[in-house]
């Protein structure tokens, strides 16, 4: 009992390292990475030598097939924690899709996880791409709406789709957004949930709504996002407001109702990722959170419980783009068509269990591990996908305003 | 980093008398017209260090901190004071609680620091080093790693939490309103939050005090005791004075970050734990909000500049050089 708080610290280390600016949004669980991948290996079967080989052998069976660019240079890729298939020690350069791509186009990839948190992005990067400056990184990949707001700025390379072949793969509802009629400028990397994870032994009942987190029972135990669209999104669901439409009269209803709670202590924290260290440790005992993160703390505390409540449940997309200047565009897009292969796809979602936006996805995880296809996180059921809402769209003022509306309700 | 309230102090201590030195021979006969532009040729690294690495970004920040616009529209220089009145007015409880818990933390590193000090100073024999070693031992970890350790140490399930709650402390802490009513925590509390300041910044708070209490001569000391004071008044009337430049630079070395902190906040803090270091954070980063950051950050500087200049009042300027 007394080694499990220091155990789960290890974790929370990295974490929090990571999370030191608020407002997080990937999972950052180094332990859960580190776990996860024998688990992984397991559910792939003989992969063990993850080698080129495998991801190699698999692109030949699938219907489209990879590009045939014969590239060369290197591809700079930055994305979210625990978004691509790693090694052991957590590695994704050595996990299997990173050492399949090079194999098979001849470039060389330069991945990072640094990308924790979409405004940090923003502010570290937006003086250098509106002076016109290349930032160094040939792929990016941040949420939907600040991908929106850079493509507005016109800080994105339009997509070359030629070299794309495999686009012919993306699923129809993320084929045409409004904010990038056709996809011309960006291509969605994966998808996930923000619902509520919790500790039955906690709690000591089952968790159904939005408004258990407003429970007083629980004063103290209740975390949520920073990530304006999860809390006050779903808080809005609780409200019966339809957050697809919601006006700033409807944020401001919302935000007095998380006002009240904050401010009778109902929440511990309002946190990044690193809400889900505490879950594990028990000082939480429910959580606003991300579906797949919940995979890798289960590892950890397989009490851990992470449901849709029955309002409804925000969707969220991860969108990769090019960097207006990138050096190396070509390559960008060979990897965009390589990870649109329906093999390499799963092979990526098998392991972040998140949702993949490429068709036949599914027939791929199947033959991976048959289990992995009735897996609710990876393929919502039809009664979660029918409550499911993604926020509406924001201007860039309305951004603000919503913004420093929700920021000040979750500080007291 | 961990010597420098020692290394500064002494630095200064020496820079005194070398200007005493100087005066001397200028007194004695005249130099010439080059030496006496040394002094300013030595200091110039450190002017020019802190014109390019302070004034500069102050001056950019200060032009920030009255701009006008939003994110969405662009920001245009101007001259807009009402940042300055919505800076106040907006974040006016995370900043007195700021000052609240910089100021129990400062004087809860006194209590402990002190003591310290002075045991290793008279008391330390030839462990002394070995002691001073200990104090500044944690800084050989990140801050980060250190206050996160805390996470773990004040857990709810932790034994600590559950030892507090067993001697009844739990429920005094309500008393004094340091941890929410009904509380079966220590963390997430005005308690973990000042403890985790008083933990962080106490190697500020000893290191001073230490010095000045090592350089005491301990023939005052005894003299005093020769003219039949006992051991407290000895102490009362001797060591304390002497030791207050001590004190007081250890408590602005205290007081100044922990005013300004937000990681204390952000990770063994909640809600209502919110101190103007993080509202400075979620403007900037969260909100793009850069005038609203930089007149926050302003007006931290401004209160703590005319705190200490009331402190630097109370306790008299001297004291401050030593």
């Amino acid at each position: 009992m007394t080694d499990q708080p220091f155990h789960a610290a290890i974790p929370r280390l990295t974490a929090e390292r990571l999370a030191r600016r608020a407002f997080l949004r990937r999972s950052g669980l180094m332990l859960g990475g580190v776990a996860a991948a024998p688990w992984l290996l397991a559910a792939c079967g003989d992969d063990d030598d993850a080698g080129s080989g495998s991801p190699a052998s698999g692109s030949p069976s699938s219907a489209s097939g990879t590009g045939t660019v014969a590239g060369t240079g290197t591809v700079a890729i930055s994305n979210w924690p625990f978004y691509l298939d790693a090694d052991d020690s957590g590695d994704p350069s050595k996990g299997q899709t990173i050492p399949g791509f090079e194999a098979a186009t001849g470039y060389d990839v330069e991945y990072d996880e640094l990308v924790n948190d979409n405004d940090e992005w923003f502010a570290k990067y937006s003086p250098d791409l509106e002076a016109g400056n290349p930032i160094g990184l040939d792929i990016a990949v941040l949420t939907t709406w600040m991908v929106e707001r850079l493509i507005g700025l016109g800080y994105v390379e339009e997509l070359e789709k030629a070299n794309i072949p495999n686009v012919a793969n993306l699923d129809p509802s993320h084929a045409d957004v409004a904010w990038d009629p056709g996809r011309r400028f960006s291509l969605p990397w994966a998808s996930g949930l923000g619902g509520i994870a919790y500790n039955p032994t906690k709690t000591g009942r089952d968790i159904t709504s939005v408004n258990d987190l407003f429970d007083p029972a629980f004063a103290g135990h209740v975390t949520v996002l920073t990530e304006m669209r999860d809390t006050l999104g779903l808080t809005m669901l609780s409200l019966g407001i339809d957050v697809t439409t919601c006006t700033l009269a409807d944020a401001q209803a919302a935000a007095a109702k998380l006002k009240t709670a904050t401010d009778a202590g109902q929440f511990r924290r309002a946190t990044g990722n690193d809400y889900v260290a505490d879950l594990i440790t028990g000082d939480t005992w429910l959580a606003v959170a991300w579906s797949g993160d919940i995979v890798s703390a289960q590892l950890e505390n397989p009490d851990l419980v992470w449901i849709a409540p029955d309002e409804g449940t925000m969707l969220f997309t991860d969108t990769m783009f090019i960097p207006a200047g990138a050096a190396n565009k070509a390559g960008a897009e060979a990897w965009m068509n390589y990870v649109y292969d329906p093999a390499i796809s799963a092979q990526i979602f098998a392991y972040s269990q998140y949702q993949s936006p490429v068709v036949g996805v599914k027939e791929e995880i199947t033959k991976l591990d048959p289990a992995l296809a009735s897996n609710p996180l990876i393929f919502p059921p039809a009664d979660v996908q029918a409550r499911t809402f993604t926020f509406r769209t924001l201007s860039a003022e309305e951004q603000t305003e919503f913004t420093t509306l929700f920021q000040d309700v979750i500080q007291a | 980093m961990p010597t420098r309230p020692a290394g500064t102090h002494r630095g200064t201590h020496r820079g005194t008398q070398r200007a005493d030195d100087t005066g001397g021979a200028d007194g004695s006969g005249p130099s010439p017209r080059g030496r006496r532009s040394t002094p300013y040729l030595l200091i110039s690294p450190g002017l020019v260090v802190l014109g390019l690495l302070f004034v500069v970004p102050l001056g950019s920040l200060l032009v920030t901190s009255l701009k006008t616009g939003s994110f969405a529209e662009g920001f245009e220089t101007a001259v807009r004071l009402r940042n300055y009145s919505d800076a106040l007015s907006e974040s006016w409880e995370p900043i007195k609680r700021s000052f609240v818990f910089a100021l129990v933390a400062t004087v809860a590193a006194g209590a402990i620091g002190y003591p310290l000090a002075y045991v290793i100073a008279f008391r330390g024999g030839r462990y002394k080093n070995v002691l001073l070693g200990l104090v500044v031992l944690p800084f050989f970890t990140s801050f980060l790693m250190r206050t996160l350790a805390w996470k773990t140490i004040l857990s709810d399930s932790g034994s600590i939490t559950s030892a507090f709650d067993r001697l009844h402390l739990l429920s005094l802490f309500e008393f004094l309103h340091l941890v929410p009513d009904g509380s079966d925590r220590l963390l997430q509390t005005n308690v973990s939050v000042i403890g985790g300041l008083t933990y962080n910044f106490l190697p500020f708070m000893v290191l001073p005090i230490y010095v000045s209490l090592e350089k005491i001569d301990r023939r005052l000391v005894e003299a005093a005791r020769d003219l039949y004071s006992g051991a407290f008044r000895a102490f009362r009337t001797v060591v304390l004075p002497l030791s207050i430049p001590g004190v007081m630079a250890g408590s602005l070395l205290t007081f100044i970050p922990a005013a300004g902190d937000f990681v204390n906040a952000e990770l063994l803090g909640g809600p209502q734990q919110t101190m103007v270091g993080n509202r400075i954070q979620s403007r900037f980063f969260e909100q793009v909000d850069y005038p609203a950051a930089a007149s926050l950050s302003f007006v931290l500087m401004a209160l703590i500049l005319i705190g200490v200049l009331l402190y630097a009042r109370l306790l008299g300027t001297e004291e401050l050089t030593g």
